[in-house]
């Protein structure tokens, strides 16, 4: 090659030979071991994704548009989902002030148990959403310790509207701090630091600076919250004592008419939180697209 | 930053404002929602004893939950391991069409209710669905029997050991597998001695965690598991049917079980990791 090389938009540009290296046949398998692996494993993601997925819309959409659409009307359906939009109505929220504190103070100074604090903050991602619920009916139930004073003040908790919003709450809690943790790790205090000094105060520092810095992963942390807090089944269905109409998130609803036998309106009640996830999961892949550099690199869930 | 010879740099990072509320806050918010509700389990069950939760835990039914909820959940995390590492190594190393959209369909489980995954797994693998009646036909019956479990912890634990892995990959040099191969090493060598102790750690962690996730989930497996007791009924749904008969001690028990049993496995997952991690 002479004079210039090109470096493709893709590769980094550390050495102008680089591309030569993806020819170089030592370290690449022979072409049918390629295509076997490729096979495998897009055999593996289509039955156990692609399928699932698919088979949610045709079976909601079986019998034609006119069922599909009716399942809506119902009036228990529409009380589901008022129900679901208010839980996550309130828990995001919530979560997103806690998960901005949270990041805030884990990123921006240093303390003793940090490390720990993070665990702890994780903790509900280990727990069964069963066993949530449950924690939930052992301090609101009949025999709970907190009923006798909450009881006189807020009225019913257990298998009321607070108790699927603190189940909502609770499984859904690291979600916007996990997501926001790393990426601010990465960015350090520099220009926090920066602004402060030519004058800034606290609030203008993090309104004009942290939150430009990180809104891409905020809207991304928010939006897998919210599809979780909508989503959520075990920890909802163990405090919601399942009464039509009153407690029965969508969720809920989905078991209760499958369980009766009523599948297209099961699949049609389905179809809309599939929708959901999907446009959760194509933002995701937008933003990780045009903003690389401005989401985290290490991502866990 | 340059090293400026700031005396104690930490005092420098303390002119950020904001570190008692936020931290005040996180802690007090952390207390209320997780911790002293999480704590309400271990003071019920240790109010029951160890003979108490004995005495529930080695119910047969109880014993035959905790069983299947572990035992598929392994199995489960094995395939992702599996699996998820070729998904992986195919997403790294390879360019094939569809990738991109593959690439964005791999966290569907995370995004995906529960209860919809279950109801769509079952209608698939029942014996009318698509991948049921092929099955079917060969004498394999999924839905409604402990293989059924299996399939939906598989569904649910797929991100896992695909999203630990895959960044690892991408920084494995690949200067050591050309210096490898110009050493005589055969592919296949230099996969399994190269490339496989850098990659170890994190697929070990995309296993726990796929593992931990498993052996909790409740939405997905009770529609295809079928849920008969003995067979095919999972811990969390043994905990439901406990609190529906107002039998909170027992609900209790089985929940303090599966905690300690995760926490330990995790545990000692986290102990094989850190020396593994010592060796590399």
């Amino acid at each position: 090659m002479s004079g210039t090389v090109d470096v493709s938009p893709g590769q980094r540009e550390r050495l102008p030979f680089e591309p030569l290296k993806q020819t170089n046949s030592v370290i690449n398998e022979p072409p049918y071991v390629r295509w076997l692996l490729i096979a495998t494993a897009v055999g593996f993601l289509a039955l156990f994704l692609l399928l699932p997925l698919l088979s949610v819309f045709v079976e909601a959409l079986r019998k034609g548009f006119g069922p599909y659409f009716e399942s809506f009307a119902d009036p228990e359906t529409l009380a589901a989902i008022q129900l679901t939009v208010l839980a996550a109505a309130i828990a995001v929220p919530l979560n997103l002030v806690f998960g901005l504190c949270a990041a805030w103070a884990i990123t921006k100074f240093e303390f003793r148990g940090k490390q720990f604090l993070i665990t702890l903050i994780d903790l509900p991602f280990s727990v069964s959403p069963v066993v949530a619920g449950l924690i939930f009916v052992l301090i609101f139930g009949a025999q709970g310790w907190a009923q006798p004073f909450v009881g006189d003040h807020v009225g019913k908790v257990l298998f009321a509207t607070p108790g699927i919003v603190l189940a909502t709450v609770f499984v859904t809690f690291p979600f916007i701090a996990r997501e926001l943790i790393p990426l601010m790790q990465e960015q350090g205090t520099e220009d926090e630091q920066a602004a402060l000094s030519l004058g800034a105060t606290g609030w203008q520092t993090f309104t004009r600076v942290t939150l430009p810095n990180i809104k891409w992963a905020l809207l991304y942390g928010v939006l897998l919250c919210n599809a979780r807090a909508m989503g959520e089944f075990g920890a909802v269905s163990v405090v919601s004592g399942h009464i039509r109409g009153l407690t029965n998130t969508m969720p809920l609803h989905i078991e209760i008419l499958y369980n009766e036998y009523q599948f297209v309106s099961a699949f049609a009640v389905a179809s809309l939180l599939a929708l959901l996830a999907l446009v959760t999961l194509a933002l995701k892949s937008f933003l990780e697209w045009r903003y690389a550099d401005q989401l985290a690199a290490t991502r866990r869930h | 930053m340059t090293a400026t010879a700031l005396p104690r740099p930490r005092r420098a990072r303390r002119t950020l404002p904001g570190l008692t509320p936020t931290l005040g806050f996180t802690i007090f918010y952390l207390g209320l929602i997780v911790l002293i509700p999480l704590a309400g389990v271990f003071f019920r069950a240790s109010g029951l004893g160890l003979d108490g939760i004995w005495k529930v835990i080695s119910d047969e039914r109880v014993l035959a939950a905790l069983k299947l909820s572990f035992g598929a959940a392994a199995i489960a995390a094995v395939l992702n391991a599996v699996f998820g590492s070729i998904v992986a190594w195919v997403f790294v190393r390879y360019e094939f069409p569809g990738k991109r959209l593959l690439d964005a369909v791999i966290d569907l489980p995370f995004a995906l209710p529960t209860a919809v995954a279950g109801i769509a797994l079952t209608a698939l693998y029942s014996e009318s669905g698509w991948i049921g009646s092929v099955l079917a036909q060969a004498g394999i019956k999924v839905a409604y029997t402990p293989l059924g479990v299996i399939v939906a912890m598989t569904f649910i634990g797929l991100p896992f050991v695909v999203r630990t892995v895959e960044p690892v990959l991408k920084e494995v040099e690949r200067d050591l597998e050309e210096a490898a191969a110009t050493l005589g090493a055969h592919r296949l060598t230099t996969v399994l001695r190269v490339i496989a102790p850098a990659v170890f750690p994190s697929l070990v962690t995309g296993f726990a965690l796929a593992f931990a996730r498993a052996v909790g989930e409740y939405g997905s497996v009770i529609f295809i598991a079928g849920n008969f007791p003995m067979v095919s009924e999972i811990a969390p749904l043994l905990i439901i049917i406990k609190l529906e008969e107002f039998d909170y001690q027992g609900a209790t028990a089985v929940a303090a079980t599966m905690l300690v049993l995760s926490f330990l496995l995790l545990l000692a997952i986290n102990l094989l990791q850190a020396r593994a991690r010592r060796k590399s």
